[in-house]
């Protein structure tokens, strides 16, 4: 195993690890429901970073797969939370 | 796997962009502990895990090609979808958060005036 690439991988998962906890602490005790509902799609975005990040570490092409589901499924997620708190309701008839 | 057939600038460049892209990450969910309020929080947070998301996926390109051997081109696809779709949820819950202190602070009464066709 030579070069720093191995290295690297670790600092960003111990990084971004340590990003999702300041995220997590924020969706625990934010004032707002705004706030909540940001730390939440932050934290979507953090665990796709990290899932970006072990794809590298494993060679692997199934976590790309994984990544863009939790793209997906975060912004629905948070769209229909942020249009909630907006409107009173998502589907608006 | 074949970890040691990486030539020497894309073990660099890879690190370089891994590491730059976690510590973006690690700076914009830092600010949105850190910051007073939700715009700021909002602004910190937008900036730095985009560019940071925007870093990883240019390591996973550049590593995957090279374990490939050809251009993979898949991780377009995540950015072009954050591209187009961050600003929406932002941009919805901005509205919320400016909607909801204005009914805060005005009372009950004030209705949206501003927006005459809401979507």
């Amino acid at each position: 195993m030579n070069g720093m690439l191995p290295w690297a991988i670790s600092f960003a998962l111990i990084a971004v690890a340590l990003a999702m906890i300041f995220a997590a602490i924020r969706l625990l005790r934010g004032p707002a429901a705004e706030d909540r509902v940001l730390a939440l799609d932050t934290l979507y975005v953090n665990s796709m970073i990290m899932v970006l990040t072990l794809g590298i570490q494993f060679g692997s092409r199934f976590y790309f797969d994984i990544a863009l589901l939790i793209a997906l499924f975060g912004f629905v997620g948070s769209a229909a939370m942020a249009k909630f708190l907006l409107r009173g309701e998502v589907i608006e008839p | 796997m074949t970890m040691n057939e990486i030539p020497f600038w894309a073990d660099l460049l890879g690190s370089l962009l891994l590491i730059s892209g976690s510590l973006l990450t690690l700076i914009g969910s830092l600010g949105l502990l850190r910051l007073p309020n939700l715009f700021t929080r909002m602004h910190g947070i937008t900036l730095g895990n985009t560019l940071g998301l925007g870093c990883v996926l240019l390591a996973s390109i550049l590593i995957a090609s090279i374990h490939a051997g050809r251009f993979v081109f898949q991780e377009v696809l995540i950015t072009l979808f954050m591209i187009s779709t961050s600003p929406v949820t932002t941009i919805l819950l901005m509205r919320s958060g400016i909607y909801r202190k204005r009914v805060e602070a005005g009372g009950k009464t004030a209705e949206r005036q501003d927006s005459p066709n809401p979507g």
